[in-house]
């Protein structure tokens, strides 16, 4: 089967697959809200706009006003941006260190393999957020990018392993052999032989890693070590906990927030089992 | 066997070695004087600060060197001394954890294997089950994607303020002193439902979609598909598609720990449950540096025992670790 | 006649139309032979064979029926089939190396598989075991976990336990390919040997290669884009094969032993047309130098001399003026 066919046949799955229409299409719905929600708001996120303090969704504020005074939609749509913004740098850091690593220990096997294969696992026993925790209390100043990258650099250890078995298996692989034995170098093989063939299985652990690195910013910012200089849908959560909005039953205050941060997040994990599926024939069901 | 299981020793003495190291740093990191500035965030009497100066300044050891600081540190650990609290002076750290401990296990134990064994249930049940596969398995992705604290929220919200079954802050009531009852037990056991709740919840979700996704996989391997080449019942290749499939949920509870850490670490947070994670906020606002090493130290002595419990039960499930033919799978 | 194969005509579903992976086929296999099928990757081979053991979606039975010892075999039926599997037609498997549950001892396994069906284990022991001896394997084997043993083990122990229960009609597909040529042979041989000794009553032996045939098979069934071209004695497909696609077939072996079917026919134009919209008539028309208008109907597959059918009209001797 030409190549061609073949791309044609997994568009076809693909857009006849209903988890995959479901996850993308609530995906694609917050993406839209991220660059087009902060037009529909004349406010900033931390304006004091309604001197009423705390009030239920209204024509006015859409999503209510927090105990200050604050629109919540407003907050609500910036903290969607940091939201993506953490996913694409933390996810795509986070797979990109898994690669690369991954790549290494698969590929040369050997001393290299096992000393990389160590250094994985301890990361991957020590509690990312125990350390993340320890250097968000050391830095005074915090942006949503720094914060990202600190999560990128501790979430790869799982996406190192995955890509590490995956290499292995197609190591031995005859067009991997024909490869070695015309004299390509390593990386070369494995950028132009081996990745395209795990193409889809990459963009399955970033998707992953897109949708833990959201949940981790979340536990973070919660915990008010998240960004300093911004707003976020955890730091919304922070702030609602933190002046009693639960006692005062200030429900459109912390509901937002969360119920984005899990929208995407299962969009996210339905879209990675919907992908799946069209990847991988065994998997469809007829 | 013993290979595997000498082989996942040495990564966990190699980790521990690390964390304590790492734990070591933890208040040298600190710009500008450490001592100062955790005794200035404390509103301690005029006579208690020059105490603690003196003390916290023996304790870090300043005077001597890097090295000898290090070995010092590593010497106190195993005499279980971790300093003394700033925040909750005089108190020594170790007291203060050993205090919040039992509400870890109380709360974590349960939460963390009724989820696994449910949702290993719920999922292996569902897979290939159309019906449950479509109405019920979506929950599973819903919950699963939830953020701990979130549904921590909401559920303190719902059943606590606006149905007002449950209280939603403390591990009992505030009008108790812990004692042996059936008035305290219920308290406890009132407290301890909500945050339970909430991580049973999440995780429960995880584990469903998990063993579904994998059940579906073993049955389409090729033993199950000779079983059923050879007329095996539908119910014997679907018990051997779970004995297979479990394995990589055990792995999976394994490397979910640290994530679980620190839903348990929000979750005390949202229900004021004296747990260690409740206190490393504790102490990081306080900027209690002895604390949040202690924190530290037992967040993964207790990771890693419950690492190795699992590779046990691991090496009790697996027949190929048992006999040393696979070096490393999980 | 212990199978009787009577049009049997199996597609696969697929989002774009039914691939006619298997039309029409009508053949009969007698008790005691060894029934060799071959044919290019993609013939239908697999499909025949796997239609008369596991009939699964995504595939479905057309129209046709297949008899064993007489009986009506429910073969689109998945859970009435369940009741012939394994006691009246069995199968080894092409991925035997993996057929084994990995978590379970091999003795086991077979004792819960056995025990499902509502056979006695124990009682079987003793047979399972002279059954072993014959293989070369020792009776450890039921105390071990399949990745404890070799790939020619494992295999070796699918093709104990497949027979175990004496089927009527066993299946052996591509159970050579991945053994070195030495043990190919005493693979084969053990097929043979199990024949002999009535732990089956007939076989049907799925191979790429055509040299194994030429040492077990009884006679050979070779196919065609899901047609079925010719079926003879062995002998007289080596040396007197009489369909257009056999004798290229035969004739690009520089010698018998050859495996052929990995690559195309290089020596023949074109390529096998696309199942999923075949022309009508014989498939094989658009590749076949004699072929002509008649070609456009499908041929019968006729006997032609006692236990040799071919599908050809050129063979039919309706000829170009006809």
């Amino acid at each position: 089967m030409s190549k061609r066919k073949v791309r044609s046949e997994t568009l076809y799955f693909a857009l006849r697959n209903n988890k995959l229409r479901v996850g993308l299409s609530v995906i694609l719905f917050f993406l839209v809200l991220t660059f087009v929600g902060p037009l529909l708001t004349h406010y900033a996120p931390y304006d004091y706009v309604n001197p009423l303090g705390a009030q239920p969704p209204s024509a006015k504020y859409w999503f209510g006003t927090t105990m200050f005074g604050q629109d919540v939609f407003t907050q609500f749509v910036h903290g969607l941006k940091a939201t993506f913004l953490v996913g694409v740098v933390g996810g795509g850091l986070g797979t990109l260190i898994g690669i690369l690593i991954g790549f290494t220990a698969g590929y040369r096997g050997g001393v290299v393999d096992e000393v990389l294969n160590m250094i994985t696992n301890i990361v991957l026993v020590i509690p990312t957020l125990a350390i993340l925790l320890i250097i968000a209390a050391y830095l005074k100043v915090r942006g949503i990018l720094t914060e990202s990258i600190f999560i990128g650099c501790t979430a790869w250890p799982w996406a190192a392993r995955a890509i590490r078995a995956q290499t292995f298996s197609l190591r031995s692989r005859e067009f991997v052999d024909l490869a070695r034995l015309s004299g390509m170098s390593p990386w070369r093989i494995i950028f132009t032989e081996i990745a395209p063939n795990m193409m889809s299985y990459l963009l399955l652990v970033f998707i992953l890693q897109f949708g833990g690195a959201i949940l981790n910013a979340a536990t973070l910012d919660f915990i008010g070590l998240g960004p300093t200089n911004a707003v976020s849908l955890g730091l919304m959560m922070n702030n609602a906990v933190l002046w009693g909005a639960l006692l005062l039953g200030i429900w459109w205050w912390f509901v937002p927030p969360g119920l984005a941060i899990m929208a995407i997040v299962g969009a996210l994990y339905v879209t990675n089992v919907g992908l799946d599926e069209v990847f991988n024939p065994k998997l469809r069901e007829m | 066997m013993r290979r595997y299981l000498g082989r996942k020793l040495l990564i966990y003495v190699l980790t521990f070695f690390l964390a304590v190291t790492i734990d070591w740093l933890i208040p040298r990191f600190m710009p500008g004087d450490p001592v100062q500035t955790m005794l200035s965030r404390a509103s301690l009497h005029a006579e208690a600060v020059e105490v603690m100066h003196g003390y916290y300044t023996r304790a870090f050891g300043l005077d001597v060197p890097v090295w000898r600081q290090y070995l010092n540190f590593w010497v106190a650990i195993f005499h279980g001394d971790l300093g003394t609290s700033v925040y909750l002076f005089p108190q020594p750290v170790i007291k203060i954890i050993m205090r919040a401990v039992p509400y870890d296990v109380f709360l974590l134990l349960p939460a963390i294997l009724l989820s696994w064994f449910a949702g290993n249930w719920f999922g292996a049940f569902a897979a290939r089950n159309k019906w449950l596969d479509n109405t019920l398995l979506p929950l599973g992705y819903i919950l699963t994607a939830t953020p701990y604290m979130w549904l921590g929220i909401l559920l303190a919200w719902l059943f606590g303020v606006v149905l007002g079954i449950f209280p939603i802050a403390g591990a009992y009531s505030f009008s108790m002193r812990p004692h042996l009852s059936w008035a305290f037990i219920g308290s406890v056991v009132k407290h301890w439902f909500l945050p339970f709740a909430s991580i049973f919840l999440v995780k429960f979700g995880g584990w469903a979609i998990g063993m579904r996704n994998m059940i579906i996989y073993e049955l389409e391997a090729d033993y199950s598909h000779y079983l059923e080449a050879l007329g095996a019942p539908r119910g014997l290749i679907r018990k051997y598609a779970f004995r297979n499939a479990i394995l990589p949920q055990i792995t999976g509870l394994s490397l979910d720990l640290g994530v679980i850490v620190a839903g348990a670490l929000v979750t005390e947070v949202v229900f004021s449950y004296p747990g260690i994670g409740y206190l490393i906020l504790q102490a990081i606002q306080n900027q209690d540096y002895f604390l949040i090493q202690g924190c530290f130290l037992f967040i993964i002595i207790g990771v890693l025992l419950a690492n190795f419990a699992i590779d046990i039960a691991y090496v009790i499930v697996d027949p190929r670790t048992r006999l040393g033919m696979v070096g490393e799978s999980a | 006649m212990s199978l009787q194969v009577d049009n049997l005509t199996v597609y696969y579903q697929t989002l774009r139309g039914d691939v006619q992976a298997l039309e029409g086929a009508t053949f009969s296999i007698a008790d005691g032979e060894i029934m060799g099928l071959a044919g290019e990757s993609g013939c239908g081979k697999s499909t025949l064979a796997n239609s008369l053991i596991r009939l699964v979606p995504p595939m479905r039975l057309v129209r046709g029926q297949v008899r064993l010892d007489g009986e009506v075999l429910p073969i689109d039926d998945a859970r009435r089939m369940s009741d012939y599997r394994f006691s009246r037609v069995s199968v080894i498997p092409q991925y035997a190396m993996n057929a084994l549950n990995p978590t379970r001892k091999v003795g086991k396994m077979m004792a819960e598989l056995l025990g499902s069906k509502g056979v006695d284990f124990a009682a079987t022991i003793p047979e399972l075991k002279r059954r072993l001896d014959l293989v070369e394997l020792s009776h450890d084997v039921l105390k071990m976990y399949p990745i404890e043993l070799s790939g020619g083990m494992k295999q070796r122990v699918v093709m104990v336990l497949s027979t175990l229960l004496n089927p009527s009609l066993l299946i052996a597909d591509e159970i050579t390919s991945a053994l070195d040529v030495s043990t190919q042979k005493a693979v084969a041989e053990m097929l043979v040997g199990f024949r002999d000794r009535g732990f089956v009553k007939s076989l049907i032996v799925i191979t790429h290669d055509i040299s194994i045939l030429y040492q077990i098979a009884d006679t050979i069934l070779i196919m065609y884009a899901g047609q079925l071209a010719e079926k003879a004695p062995t002998d007289v497909i080596i040396r007197a094969p009489r369909h257009p696609y056999t004798k290229l077939l035969i004739a690009s072996l520089p010698e018998v032993g050859v495996r052929y079917a990995e690559r195309r026919l290089s020596g023949i134009p074109g390529r096998p047309p696309l199942l999923l919209d075949p022309p009508a008539g014989c498939r094989f028309r658009e590749r076949c130098s004699v072929a002509f208008e008649k070609c456009l109907e499908a041929p019968p597959f006729v006997e032609l001399e006692p236990g040799h059918f071919v599908a050809c009209w050129k063979e039919l001797g309706e000829d170009v003026d006809g």
